[in-house]
């Protein structure tokens, strides 16, 4: 058994009471849980899809930028925030699990606990209208 | 070890005829090392007269805070080894990302609120951010983590031996959880508690008075009775009792607790005084 650190805790409680979608992942990158309102976007429920390693969300929802070019991993606004322990915006294109593909807007800061502690980072992400 | 119940009622000290028995004085725990190490948990009001008792062959004493409201640290400016020249006092509380535990403790052991200044004591004083993670005080093996409660708070793991405690007094595992317990590992203090000897936890309210406290950092009883056995402890003593619960309240909430269903540990309440010894007692 892993011990999630409280704040982590309190973290996906926090999200799981909000109606913004939010995406939550351990220091390693690997995801720990996204709520109701997110799954609405990932076109997954979470309970099916469990805790998952960075290289295969970062992948699954085949990240591409508006123009339709792939974006790697370290693109990603919730890796940078977890890599450079900042936050960081982008706007860019996810395909669900449900096949439907949706432009959002990522908005990801990392989760810095007491004591230098990185304890994973966050993203609060919304649907977009294509420009 | 052996531990020992000195303080053990939640948010204000109520002496009186009404509390008698559990116990008026806020949160202080003796925990005692099978070499004689002293390690005193919160400095809450019962800790003064656990002052009197430390003799002076005790050349070291350790006061592990886990939090800094009132009710834990009210105590200590009456802890009388502060005032013996020799003595060799550390205090560790929670770290802080503003100001040092010195300066924090400073705020209350200071004019006006209090008559003495910290650097007046004449004690050998030395303030350190508790370690999230593990350390040693004597052959004590400590282990922290920080807990759900308002503010930083810290609670502890203590092992020697084979012997292990949980203290947990102020905690509110069950905030915004739908079914409580959940998960484990996603269980504020379940590794802390795991399998434990003996867990003291905070038990302030009843289910009916927690709902109008949610958010308050405390537990009811059943929820504490659940993180129990949930974490499959040996040995539960619910403490931090709520001032306004009197012995008579106390015994009746104890009562129907352990009528209700059979519990898969010892419950035995908080009551100010009581002593428990893990592992085999020292020989003399």
């Amino acid at each position: 058994m892993l011990q999630q650190a409280v704040e982590v805790i309190l973290m996906r409680q926090l999200a799981s009471y909000l109606a913004m979608p939010i995406f939550l992942v351990d220091p390693g990158g690997n995801l720990l849980f996204y709520n109701e309102p997110a799954e609405a976007l990932l076109g997954h429920r979470y309970g099916e899809t469990g805790e998952m390693p960075l290289a295969e969300w970062a992948q699954i929802f085949q990240p591409t930028s508006a123009d339709g070019s792939p974006l790697p991993p370290e693109a990603l606004p919730l890796v940078i925030a977890l890599q450079q322990h900042r936050a960081a915006h982008l706007a860019f294109q996810i395909r669900g699990l449900d096949g439907v593909h949706r432009m959002i807007e990522a908005t990801a800061f990392p989760l810095e606990g007491h004591g230098g502690r990185h304890l994973g980072a966050v993203a609060i992400f919304w649907e977009v209208s294509p420009s | 070890m052996r531990v020992t119940l000195w303080g053990t009622r939640g948010s204000l000290a109520v002496p009186g005829l009404e509390t008698v028995r559990y116990g008026g004085n806020t949160s202080c725990v003796e925990v005692r090392g099978d070499d004689g190490t002293l390690v005193v948990l919160d400095a809450g009001t019962g800790i003064r007269r656990l002052g009197e008792a430390v003799t002076s062959e005790v050349r070291r004493i350790d006061i592990l805070l886990t939090h800094l409201h009132m009710d834990h640290i009210q105590g200590l400016g009456f802890f009388e080894p502060l005032i013996r020249p020799d003595q060799e006092v550390h205090i560790w509380g929670p770290p802080s990302t503003t100001l040092n535990l010195r300066s924090r403790l400073a705020r209350y052991l200071s004019p006006p609120l209090f008559p003495i200044r910290l650097r007046d004591l004449p004690c050998r004083l030395t303030f350190h951010d508790v370690p999230l993670g593990g350390f040693e005080i004597g052959r004590l093996q400590i282990t922290t983590a920080l807990v759900i409660h308002p503010g930083p708070t810290v609670g502890y793991r203590i092992v020697e031996n084979n012997a292990s405690l949980a203290y947990l007094p102020d905690h509110e595992p069950a905030l915004g959880v739908d079914h409580f317990p959940g998960e484990p590992g996603w269980t504020s203090g379940f590794a802390l508690a795991a399998g434990v000897d003996l867990l003291i936890h905070d038990a302030q309210f009843t289910a009916d008075e927690y709902l109008l406290h949610v958010g308050w950092g405390h537990s009811a009883l059943p929820q504490t009775i659940a993180f129990a056995t949930k974490a499959a402890v040996k040995r539960l003593v619910p403490f931090h009792h709520d001032p306004a619960h009197s012995d008579q309240v106390l015994d009746r909430l104890f009562e129907e607790v352990c009528s209700a269903s059979a519990l898969p540990f010892e419950l035995t309440p908080g009551n100010e005084g009581a002593s428990f010894q893990l592992g085999k007692p020292r020989l003399a």
